[in-house]
């Protein structure tokens, strides 16, 4: 009935884990409570659960990526402080088994759960205002994305409570990761959790690629495009195109799982070669679909707070379009150790080192943007600031692991682990964190509290060199990643000052939580009625804040580069009436959330071999798909009259470019 | 803002990281010292070199950028009205040539230097040919090494030991999941995957012991599972090879998978005689009967 689950699958024994899954359970039955008792049920599923709304949907994936951010930062201050105590006789804290389990977990949260929620949020908020949109290309396959990737995250969190995660780390490599040699259900957490969040990116990818290459505003010609859409753009081609490559892997996994087939195994005509071929064919680009929209997010904010317009607009649009194309490239570095001929290995090599041409032309526009500017050092722009040298030394030291006899020494050391974060926490954490402060205001319509924004970034900035460069040297001492315990003492003071590193990044987390909730309780004093607090130059500033559910009442006509700006240098008369029309919307659909729902029992019956919940979800699944494809009503229309009004009621004052 | 107030946020802003990674790259020279690092081989020191050489040529790139952000950012600051602002100045042919142009020059010397020493140091090419090159298979086991001298007809657990001068020819395979074999004094690290034969060159020019690891995850028994290199010079490599040969514990196929069973810190151990297709055997087990023609 249950298939492989029983109560035995809940680890009792272990108080560390009971301790995360009561803070957990309790949390997520507060907030339940809390509904109920407020009523807002109805509110919940009519405004948010059910929205088909860009804006809201964007919302929803960045509050997804801020609670993932708990549960991955929680797994890493785990690691950093068994780390320091695990020496010599000191087994640390954690078994062997539990501390397997959290380096995987981290790893695949912070990036399938954190990173990919995170830009699609922001994504989803912005693009469609920058290029002068009233919603995506597919509002419901957008609904569907974003509840398939909430059952995802569903099934890593269950996998805390019930059974147990993957020991095989986040890239899960067989033979380790096959039924011989990791027979729990980690390893199908794991694969699961990838199908579902990974289906969901293929969406989105599709869905934004359309969006922006179809439909922009009047005269927003691609080579006019805000560089934020520019990177949404290339990253949307990435994750169409690579996605689908960890969906055949994981796919291929689970074939030798649950059939007893042989893609990936040591017997029967295996070769687990070819998994870490197809794993890294998507694992590469995905480093560039994490990273091109952070870029795109500093390039608007170094443009916006230098006053200035961007420096070099035409390269920096190349070396996006390069460094997307250069990254299907390069995955064979991820392994130039699995003994591939050093013709191979070079031919990747020099490929991986191209891709730090286009890199630096980015980093040297970004400068030569703030040269003859007018620099203002708010929230975001100090994560700017602190991107570009942070940057430069993750590069560099990305070029030393291109050099294939180099990357023998330092392959899975620690100096590996510190590369990538060094990469992914300035390259795309701050970018993200930037674009949370810049366009905060937008979304909600008020500011966020620059006092508790900076303690938060200097806290974040310190922590981050104090928890990476130690590690840099400790990769230079041999030290390998993924250990639970070690016999050297001269590593033990390393780890120590990593651990004080972890320890500034948490209370840089917790300055963003009160500066959230310090930002709720004023609002009234930070709001923003102008639509543009920042002096802004790209349409997104040029709507009300928060926009109407349309967007714009009348479609913006660009003229150029930094379109808002130009509206602003050439103001129209303001007597002209606008001429409202007629705007067609999607209607609020339940179907993606109980798709959503469905999923992720489809998942839990796959995990546990509960054949028969398995079946009943997939038919659930296919009959709502089914039942939405003969809705014809999906849209809805607001008449010129009600827009009028509508308009009214929001504008208190007139504003440039709000009529054309 | 007052000055000093904005000289403060500057330091800290740009010169801060500079200061970091050249306390990095001096933890790196310093690191020499310690003796987990201090390459004991012409393959490490060759790796070392250009390591260096890497870092030097990237220093081109960071430095500039370090400059530049700090310069920029001090001087272009909001409250300094009396700097130049050009808020529509978006571009200048010559600068946007030099932006391209200077990291690609940089990524073209580097790209020379990568084909030259991947293919110098490749690890599957034999070090000297003139030098008879001393065999040694490795097979990875959970979690422990098995070394197997088949010219000496002995094999050890846990323990390398090998002659000063002499090239040695690593071949790898593994019994189980796939691991790394890393010696990170005497050179690079190469996987050991099952069914698949890796190859490794190596020479020590210098006597000691040095330190040995598997360096991919695998498993429950992982942190543990490393070894002792013990360098010795020719005389001391012949007696230590006549005394594992008084072991007299035969590794036969049977005997094999015992050993292979898993186990955490297996002690130091001797075997001899060892079957003499054993490596093969260990390598042939994984082949589907089909594939086999």
């Amino acid at each position: 009935m249950l298939g492989k689950l029983s109560l035995a699958d809940i680890a009792y024994d272990n108080p560390i884990v009971i301790g995360g899954v009561v803070l957990m359970t309790g949390a997520a039955l507060a907030t339940l409570l809390l509904i109920s008792y407020f009523r807002k049920w109805p509110y919940l599923w009519r405004n948010w659960l059910t929205s088909l709304d860009h804006k809201k949907i964007g919302i929803m994936y960045t509050v997804l990526a801020l609670v993932m951010l708990l549960r991955g930062f929680a797994d890493a201050i785990m690691m950093r402080a068994h780390q320091v105590l695990a020496e010599g006789a000191n087994r640390g804290f954690l078994t062997p088994h539990h501390y397997d389990q959290i380096f995987s977990a981290h790893g695949t949260i912070m990036i399938i759960f954190m990173a990919m929620p995170f830009l699609s949020g922001l994504t989803n908020i912005i693009v469609p205002l920058q290029l002068g949109k009233r919603d995506v290309a597919f509002p419901f396959l957008n609904a569907l994305s974003l509840w398939l990737t909430v059952a995802g995250a569903m099934l890593m969190m269950l996998s805390l409570a019930i059974g147990e995660f993957s020991t095989a780390g986040w890239t899960g490599y067989p033979p380790f990761s096959e039924i011989q040699y990791s027979p729990g259900v980690g390893i199908d957490y794991w694969i699961w959790a990838l199908m579902l969040s990974g289906a969901g990116s293929t969406m989105t990818g599709i869905n934004f690629l359309s969006t922006i290459l179809l439909d922009r505003a009047p005269g927003m010609t691609l080579m006019r495009m805000p560089l934020f859409s520019w990177t949404a753009l290339c990253t949307s081609i990435l994750m169409t195109l690579a996605f689908p490559a960890l969906t055949v892997a994981t796919g291929l996994l689970a074939l030798d799982r649950y059939l007893g087939m042989h893609f990936f195994t040591n017997a029967g005509g295996g070769n687990m070669m070819n998994f870490v071929n197809l794993f890294w064919i998507w694992g590469h680009p995905e480093v560039y679909i994490v990273i091109l929209p952070a870029f795109g997010i500093f390039s608007e904010v170094i443009s916006t707070f230098s006053a200035k317009r961007l420096f070099g607009y035409r390269s920096l649009v190349y070396a996006t379009i390069a460094i997307a194309l250069l990254s299907f490239t390069v995955w064979l570095h991820h392994f130039f150790t699995m003994g591939a001929s050093a013709n191979v290995n070079a031919a990747f090599g020099i490929a991986t080192m191209i891709i730090a041409v286009p890199t630096g032309v980015k980093i040297f526009d970004w400068l030569l943007t703030m040269y003859r500017g007018r620099i203002r050092f708010s929230v975001p722009m100090l994560w700017a600031l602190a991107f570009l040298p942070s940057f430069a030394v993750g590069g560099a030291t990305g070029v030393l692991l291109a050099v294939p006899p180099v990357d023998f020494m330092m392959h899975n050391s620690e100096f590996l682990v510190a590369h990538f974060h060094n990469m992914l926490i300035p390259g795309a954490m701050f970018g993200y964190l930037a674009g949370y402060s810049y366009w905060f205001p937008k979304v909600f319509g008020f500011s966020l509290n620059e006092k508790w924004g900076k303690l938060a970034f200097w806290n974040w900035l310190v922590g981050f060199y104090l928890a990476f460069m130690p590690l840099y040297a400790l990769g230079l001492m041999g030290m390998p990643r993924r250990m639970q315990h070690y016999d050297n003492p001269e590593w033990q003071p390393f780890l120590l000052v990593a651990a004080i590193g972890a320890l500034l990044i948490l209370i840089g987390i917790g300055c963003l939580g009160i500066q959230l909730l310090v930002s709720i309780k004023n609002r009234q004093t930070n709001r923003d009625r102008t639509g543009d607090p920042w002096n802004g130059r790209s349409l997104e500033w040029s709507t009300a804040s928060p926009p109407p559910v349309y967007n714009f009442a009348v479609r913006p006509e660009v003229k150029g580069i930094d379109a808002f700006w130009y509206m602003k240098q050439h103001p129209l008369p303001a007597t002209r009436p606008p001429r409202y029309q007629e705007i067609v919307l999607p209607r609020n659909s339940g179907a993606g959330v109980l798709f959503g729902a469905a999923s992720l029992l489809f998942g839990f019956a796959m995990i546990w071999h509960i054949w028969w919940l398995a079946m009943a979800a997939g038919l659930t699944m296919l009959t709502i798909i089914i039942l939405r494809s003969f809705d014809d009503d999906t849209e809805y229309r607001l008449t010129a009259a009600e827009i009028e009004q509508m308009e009214r009621s929001r504008y208190p004052t007139d504003r440039p470019g709000a009529e054309t | 803002m007052k000055f000093h107030s904005w000289l403060e946020s500057c330091v800290r802003y740009c010169f801060c990281p500079c200061a970091v990674f050249l306390a990095l790259s001096l933890c790196g020279c310093s690191l020499h010292d310690v003796d987990d690092l201090q390459p004991s081989g012409p393959i490490s020191r060759s790796i070392d070199h250009l390591f260096w050489i890497t870092i030097a040529l990237m220093s081109l790139v960071m430095i500039p950028v370090f400059g530049m952000t700090a310069w920029f950012t001090w001087k272009y600051r909001a409250s300094n009205t009396k700097a130049a602002y050009s808020p529509d100045w978006d571009g200048s042919t010559v600068l946007e040539w030099l932006v391209w142009l200077f990291p690609g020059l940089i990524i073209a010397i580097l790209a020379g230097m990568t084909w030259v020493y991947s293919h110098k140091l490749d690890s599957s090419r034999p070090l000297d040919p003139a030098i008879p090159a001393l065999e040694i298979q490795v097979i990875a086991l959970d979690w422990k090494w098995l070394f197997v001298y088949p010219q000496q007809n002995i094999a050890v657990v846990n323990q390398l030991t090998i002659p000063v001068g002499q090239p040695v020819a690593f071949k790898i395979t593994s019994n189980t999941v796939m691991n790394a074999f890393f010696i990170p004094r005497l050179g690079g690290q190469i996987n050991a995957m099952a069914g698949m034969e890796t190859h490794l060159h190596l020479i020590a020019d210098e006597p000691g012991r040095y330190f040995g690891e598997n360096i991919q995850y695998s498993g429950r028994g992982f942190p543990f599972q490393h070894f002792v290199v013990h360098a010795a010079s020719l005389q001391d490599f012949d007696a230590w090879i006549a005394k594992a040969k008084q072991a007299s514990l035969p590794l036969d196929w049977h005997q094999f998978n015992e050993l292979a069973k898993p186990t955490v810190k297996e002690p130091i151990a001797y075997f001899a005689p060892v079957a003499p297709l054993l490596f093969k055997q260990v390598l042939d087990q994984f082949k589907h009967p089909a594939t086999n023609h």
